[in-house]
């Protein structure tokens, strides 16, 4: 098996601090995600496909921390955006969607990760394959490379229940209509096919589509580790190098 | 700075003595990697201690099970803030590898090596003594692939990144050298009840 590279100029040689960031925007994106601007104190950029920590304290002092990963591309806005997805039995998620609002301070630090990242010297083509919420970092790398390097082609395999699950759905949509270098191939889980629209779970068919003839330079899979276990098993059993597939597994 | 709304869903009592800080306990046990799982036959399985770059000690995956197997139960906790209580493992305890080996620990420091090119660094101090081992089965049963099988390595004091899964070599080194996450911005040692995640913590 071949090692996996260390991507270029990501040590994080200081101190990661908490600090406050201010709720500016809150958008619900299907009907188990939200999406939160939040303009940090003090920051001073990311990598596409980062996550930040999220600190919450309660009025004795017990604290809850959970990892959110970034959705929007790095720019000069001194804002991120996350999508959080509420879990029925979850601490943190449920109170960004039932308590939090614009105007509101929440500390975080970061930004956090130097394996599951992007950036255009790494080049492609790539291949971005997503689960429910896994989209997330795959989001931020897309962004990213439409606004830096449009000409990497890029294709990404989305998975969802329904098709009111499918989050940043317009802009997806969007986006592949408008970009001659972007594919998008959707399968939808609990829902029978639309237009264009896979129906069931991604699998060795959909795969070598989405691969096509251009083999992905890199391979970023995101979503529960079962799904991310069927997916990189398709991955290689289609031949993509291991060394070129990079994994963040949610549901810790 | 008390967040606005903010009670949370605080563990009990005895929960939270067991409970580092910044840790939630989960029932599941979650799965990280870098990348895809590494699926490692038996018969090609090995794992070598190595003195630097010179191999002291090797076993195949028959000759590492005749080694003396202890269980060892313990609570485990990840940088990403779940804890897991008394997970119960069965191995081959670190000292007692050295002891087959014939040998003392030559360095202070070890730097655990996988099938998959990952790697991580721990002090050779938290690997003897009775604190780590190279673990075989997890709850009685093989451990899973996922899960870091054939064989792993256990520190379960440590943030749960430097029990390497999939390990086929300890090395000692003579400094102190960053592994696959520490070379990305994680703490070097990974104490979790000095939340010691990364770099500066």
């Amino acid at each position: 098996m071949t090692t996996v590279e260390p991507s270029p100029g990501l040590a994080q040689p200081h101190r990661l601090a908490w600090q406050e960031a201010r709720v500016e925007a809150i958008h619900a994106e299907t009907p188990e995600v939200k999406s939160f601007v939040l303009r940090p104190q003090s920051w001073s950029g990311f990598t596409a496909g980062q996550h930040v920590d999220i600190r919450l304290t309660a009025p004795d002092g017990y604290q809850a921390q959970r990892s959110y990963s970034i959705a929007s591309a790095p720019d000069d806005s001194g804002t991120i955006e996350l999508a959080i997805e509420a879990l029925p039995d979850g601490e943190v998620s449920p109170f960004f969607h039932d308590v939090v609002e614009v105007g509101d301070t929440i500390e975080l630090r970061g930004p956090i990760g130097g394996h599951f990242i992007w950036n255009a010297p790494l080049g492609g083509p790539l291949l971005l394959v997503g689960g429910g919420s896994g989209l997330v970092p795959l989001m931020s790398i897309l962004r990213h490379r439409a606004s830096v390097a449009p000409e990497v082609p890029a294709t990404l395999v989305y998975s969802a229940r329904r098709y009111d699950d499918l989050i940043f759905r317009d802009e997806l949509f969007r986006r592949r209509d408008a970009d001659a270098h972007f594919r998008l191939e959707v399968a939808l889980t609990r829902e029978q096919a639309r237009d264009g629209l896979h129906f069931g779970r991604i699998d060795a068919a959909l795969m070598a589509r989405a691969i096509g003839t251009e083999t992905p330079k890199l391979t970023y899979i995101c979503g529960s580790n079962p799904f991310v276990e069927a997916a990189a098993s398709l991955a290689l059993a289609a031949g993509l190098p291991f060394g070129s597939i990079r994994t963040e597994r949610y549901g810790g | 700075m008390a967040t606005r709304g903010f009670f949370g869903k605080r563990p009990t009592e005895i929960e939270a003595d067991r409970l580092p800080p910044g840790q939630y306990l989960t029932e599941d046990f979650p799965v990280l990697s870098a990348g895809p799982t590494p699926h490692v036959d038996l018969d090609k399985w090995s794992f070598t201690l190595k003195d630097g770059v010179r191999p002291v000690a090797k076993w195949s995956w028959d000759e590492f099970a005749k080694l003396p197997h202890v269980k060892l139960t313990r609570d485990i906790h990840c940088v990403t803030k779940w804890s897991k209580f008394n997970t119960a493992w069965s191995g081959v305890m670190i000292d007692d590898i050295l002891a087959e080996a014939g040998i003392e620990a030559p360095t202070g420091f070890t730097l655990a090596h996988s099938f998959d090119g990952y790697t991580t660094n721990v002090p050779t101090a938290d690997l003897v003594g009775g604190k780590a081992m190279i673990a075989t089965s997890y709850e009685g049963k093989p451990i899973t692939a996922d899960h870091g099988g054939p064989a792993r390595l256990l520190v379960p004091h440590l943030y749960f990144w430097k029990s390497a899964k999939w390990i086929n070599a300890l090395q000692f080194t003579a400094r102190d050298e960053a592994g696959f996450w520490e070379l990305r911005g994680y703490h070097m040692y990974g104490d979790p009840w000095r939340e010691q995640r990364f770099t500066g913590d």
